[in-house]
């Protein structure tokens, strides 16, 4: 339906465009006058006064329809019923409501279910005909208004060029908005969360358990029952966890990215860097979910058998495999990066070390690395953020038990597979251990954030020093 | 030590130092050989598919059909009995043991394949036909040479009388090795022989057609501002800031933000390629912008200054000079975004896609699956048959990604100009 009104207004737009042009050309022909912008732009001035406002409502009136519909439904039912509804009652209820509508209802059927579908249906209805009544006349007003203005408008180009660098300063805005709205969703549920455990629990706390808080209203929850929870939500294993394997994956990536960074800027010839370097960056292109299989289904059991044949109990899923895999998906990572900054250290500063006789790798570790040392410093910072947010590769390698352990061999859980576990499925909606999943997210995002912000800052800095 | 003795040193460290880069590069490139040897080497058998041949009367009397049924006719009878009858005829067999035995060697579609080869050949009611049946996958396994037979029968899932079918189906020359369509058509079953990649790949087609169509026109608008019109003020380097530091957020926060917001606050609808797309055209977009960037500002200044000399506006010269120009570069860029976007789980995980889905969805607001959830889903499998869908599952989704990929690489190799 919305597609059909757009492709409507997008049509009729068009047409604008052709009819203002012509329009313009047989007025300048007519008067033997000359306006001041070519006949094209007087054809863009009123298709884009036709379709901007109304592609504007259709897409406010979209995401704001179901809210809305909610809402009433939500109201006539509490305001016809004698009985009180909690919130997650008049949610199932509306849930109901909307599959009678749609006709995949399954459950008991009962009057105010049946009244309400009603009522969906005819505000359906109602919201549909206000949706096109006001569209048709929004086009008719907005096409009328800029067809009267085109007429004796000299500054037609200057108008549209307007129009256009709005366009563009908008969507340029969306970059704010995507990280306004990333803050706003992990905050809303995670100020209920706090509201309910206390943050310092959740920060300093050392055991977590969340499967403790299954189903249960986090409004309702007296003291007692508090003194339970708050053991269930200490996060302190999953921090440790998360470094830990994290740290795993450095000790792999660093050497062998640092190393093999340094011999294709260095050592290599064209051809070998040629066709070597697109190779390990195929590793960077690789789904995670594709290293998280490989890991689960390789390297895992490998370590186990490996293991075993010392007499060693490793766990099938094992921090180390985890790890590794991690490690071995950041390789390019820190490559292509220290590689990029190697190259960037001028040809002098080598020379002069040539010059004194040093030899080339002499000329590595005293002269260029040194110099490359910032952005080095900041490749493996960038290196380590994504190390901690990775996410597929832990929630099939790592395990679920949260345990404080610096063993690699045996199950480690991180903050990402927490979410993970917590989130898949159907959740319920207002207990602690939905809103915990939030609160962890938000940890993650400040935690990458700010190693990001740090990293930024010192490539940049490097950047200054050599341009 | 004596000067020879130390230049020696020197250069055996400067020897050493060269072996352990090249060592780090040999290594790196073995890690990606061997990970798609594992992959290649585990998923190639899910490509090819067991049959049985099996004899059916289709005697219309037993079927209480009439002469010349309709598609509609057919689809009502019951198939059941003649199905079983048939299936049981390829083997002689004892107690109700070994009939069940016998009949878990075929998938259990059996009657529905046979129901519909009746309907597209309606030549054969009132004769015999031989028909080719999907076996079972543990069957398939077995052909497939993948199962452990010399395992005690306790410890196998096939038992002994099966083996012995399956023995002497095998010198009949009733079992055949055909290529596997299931896994391009089907939908997701419980059954890893019928399971297939059909709707996961409609379902990241969808999703990925929504991120493309959200993401390409707002980022190079986006990137065209903050190129070419953009002040230098406050809320331009508040912009920059945020972009460089989304391209940085783990992608699962995105998960978050959708789940969040999107079904939330908004009350889209679950598990859909919708969504999906949504998520990942914001997730995509500062990735999009960063290269966008970088091809507008490889356009030289000599060309905007050429175009404002002749009295193009600023906006003339941007849109009829410098974009044409940069075009090449944003395209490869916006293709190598997408196809991250395309192998991203984590946050479809969270926006619900990993529901069970049989159906092949028909539209971006159908609930469905994607490739890499897919992927993620059957790994979780104990079936055999799953791990070899899995593999082959990857191989497909690492065709796509080489193929965008290498597009991208061959439109900036072919396009693009050097202006040096």
């Amino acid at each position: 339906m919305n597609l059909a009104i757009l492709l409507l207004i997008v049509l009729f737009s068009t047409s604008c465009f052709f009819f203002g042009r012509k329009k313009i050309i047989n007025i300048t022909a007519a008067n033997k006058i000359r306006m001041n912008a070519l006949p094209d732009y007087y054809g863009y001035y009123l298709a884009l006064w036709c379709a901007i406002p109304a592609v504007l409502i259709l897409a406010f009136w979209t995401v704001f329809e179901p809210t809305i519909i909610k809402a009433f439904i939500i109201n006539n039912i509490t305001s016809s019923n004698l009985k009180e509804f909690n919130s997650d009652e008049l949610n199932l209820i509306y849930q109901q409501i909307k599959a009678l509508y749609l006709g995949n209802f399954t459950g008991t059927l009962t009057e105010e279910i049946r009244r309400g579908a009603e009522n969906y249906k005819s505000f359906l209805s109602i919201a549909e005909g206000s949706k096109i009544v006001i569209l048709i006349s929004i086009v008719i007003v907005t096409t009328l208004y800029s067809y009267k203005k085109l007429i004796n408008n000299n500054k037609a180009r200057e108008d549209v060029e307007k129009i256009f660098k709005a366009v563009l300063f908008t969507c340029s805005l969306v970059a704010i908005l995507t990280t306004i709205g990333i803050i706003f969703s992990l905050l809303f549920e995670s100020i209920k969360f706090f509201t309910t455990i206390n943050i310092f629990d959740f920060l300093f706390g050392t055991s977590w358990s969340p499967q403790r808080a299954f189903v249960r209203d986090a409004s309702t929850i007296t003291p007692e029952e508090y003194n339970e929870l708050k053991d269930a939500f200490g996060s302190v294993p999953l921090f440790a966890g998360t470094a830990f394997i994290a740290f795993i994956a450095m000790i792999v990536a660093v050497p062998i990215g640092l190393f093999s960074g340094i011999y294709l800027a260095e050592y290599a010839s064209k051809k070998v860097r040629k066709y070597s370097k697109p190779i390990i960056e195929i590793l960077a292109g690789i789904p995670t979910v594709v290293y998280g299989f490989f890991a689960a289904l390789t390297v895992g059991p490998f370590f186990r058998e490996f293991g075993e044949r010392f007499g060693l109990e490793v766990s099938s899923e094992s921090a180390l495999a985890a790890g590794l895999v991690m490690g071995v998906m950041i390789i390019p990572y820190v490559s292509s990066l220290s590689d990029d900054v190697i190259n960037a250290v001028p040809q002098s500063l080598r020379d002069g070390s040539y010059a004194v006789g040093a030899t080339k790798s002499e000329t590595i570790k005293k002269v260029v690395i040194p110099a490359a040392l910032p952005g080095i410093v900041g490749s493996v910072l960038l290196a380590v953020s994504r190390a901690i947010g990775e996410t597929m590769i832990v929630v099939m390698a790592a395990g679920l038990a949260a345990r404080l352990t610096i063993n690699p061999l045996e199950s480690t859980t991180t903050i990402t597979t927490q979410i993970v576990m917590i989130l898949i499925g159907d959740q319920e909606f207002d207990s602690p251990k939905t809103q915990s999943a939030f609160a962890l997210g938000l940890t993650l995002f400040f935690a990458t954030l700010i190693l990001n912000y740090i990293a930024l800052r010192f490539v940049k800095k490097y950047r200054e020093k050599y341009e | 030590m004596s000067k020879e003795e130390l230049l020696k040193k020197r250069y055996r460290a400067e020897k050493r130092f060269k072996f352990y880069g090249l060592t780090s590069v040999i290594l790196a490139i073995l890690f990606v050989l061997f990970l798609v040897n594992v992959i290649f080497s585990k998923g190639k058998g899910a490509f090819s598919r067991t049959t049985i041949s099996v004899e059916v009367d289709f005697n219309t009397e037993k079927l209480e059909l009439k002469n010349n049924p309709t598609n509609e006719e057919i689809q009502d009878t019951d198939f059941y009995d003649l199905s079983i009858e048939s299936l049981l005829n390829v083997y002689k067999t004892k107690g109700l043991k070994e009939e069940k035995d016998l009949i878990r060697i075929f998938s259990p579609d059996y009657e529905i394949e046979i129901k519909n080869f009746i309907i597209e050949n309606k030549g054969f009611l009132n004769k015999t036909a031989i028909i080719e049946l999907t076996a079972s996958d543990d069957i398939d396994q077995l052909n497939k040479g993948n199962y452990p037979r010399h395992l005690p029968e306790e410890r196998r899932r096939i038992s002994d009388f099966q083996l012995l079918i399956y023995d002497k189906l095998v010198e009949d020359n009733k079992i055949q090795k055909t290529f596997n369509t299931f896994l391009f058509t089907n939908g997701d079953s419980r059954d890893p022989e019928l399971a297939g990649v059909g709707g996961s790949l409609l379902g990241s087609f969808f999703t990925i057609i929504v991120t493309l169509l959200l993401s390409f026109p707002v980022a190079i608008l986006a990137s065209i501002y903050l190129e070419e019109f953009a002040p230098k003020n406050r809320i331009t380097d508040f912009i920059e800031i945020n972009i460089n530091n989304l391209a940085a957020v783990p992608s699962i926060v995105f998960g978050l933000l959708g789940l969040g917001i999107l079904l939330g606050t908004f009350d889209f609808p679950r598990s859909t390629p919708l969504v999906a797309g949504i998520t990942l055209a914001l997730m995509t977009l500062p990735r999009i912008i960063i290269p966008c960037r970088a091809s507008l500002k490889a356009v030289p200044p000599s060309i905007r200054e050429g175009a404002l000399a002749v009295g193009a506006s600023k906006v003339q010269s941007v849109t009829h000079h410098v974009v044409p120009l940069a075009i090449p570069g944003t395209l490869s860029g916006t293709i190598i975004g997408l196809a991250q976007a395309l192998g991203e789980t984590a946050p479809l995980i969270l926006i619900g896609m990993v529901a069970f889905v049989v159906d092949l969805p028909s539209s971006p607001v159908d609930p469905s699956a994607s490739l890499p959830v897919q992927v993620y889903l059957w790994s979780e499998q104990a079936e055999r048959g799953f791990v070899e869908k899995t593999s082959a599952t990857i191989m497909i989704l690492l065709t796509f990604l080489i193929t965008m990929n290498a597009f991208a690489v061959y439109l900036r190799q072919k396009f693009e100009r050097r202006w040096s």
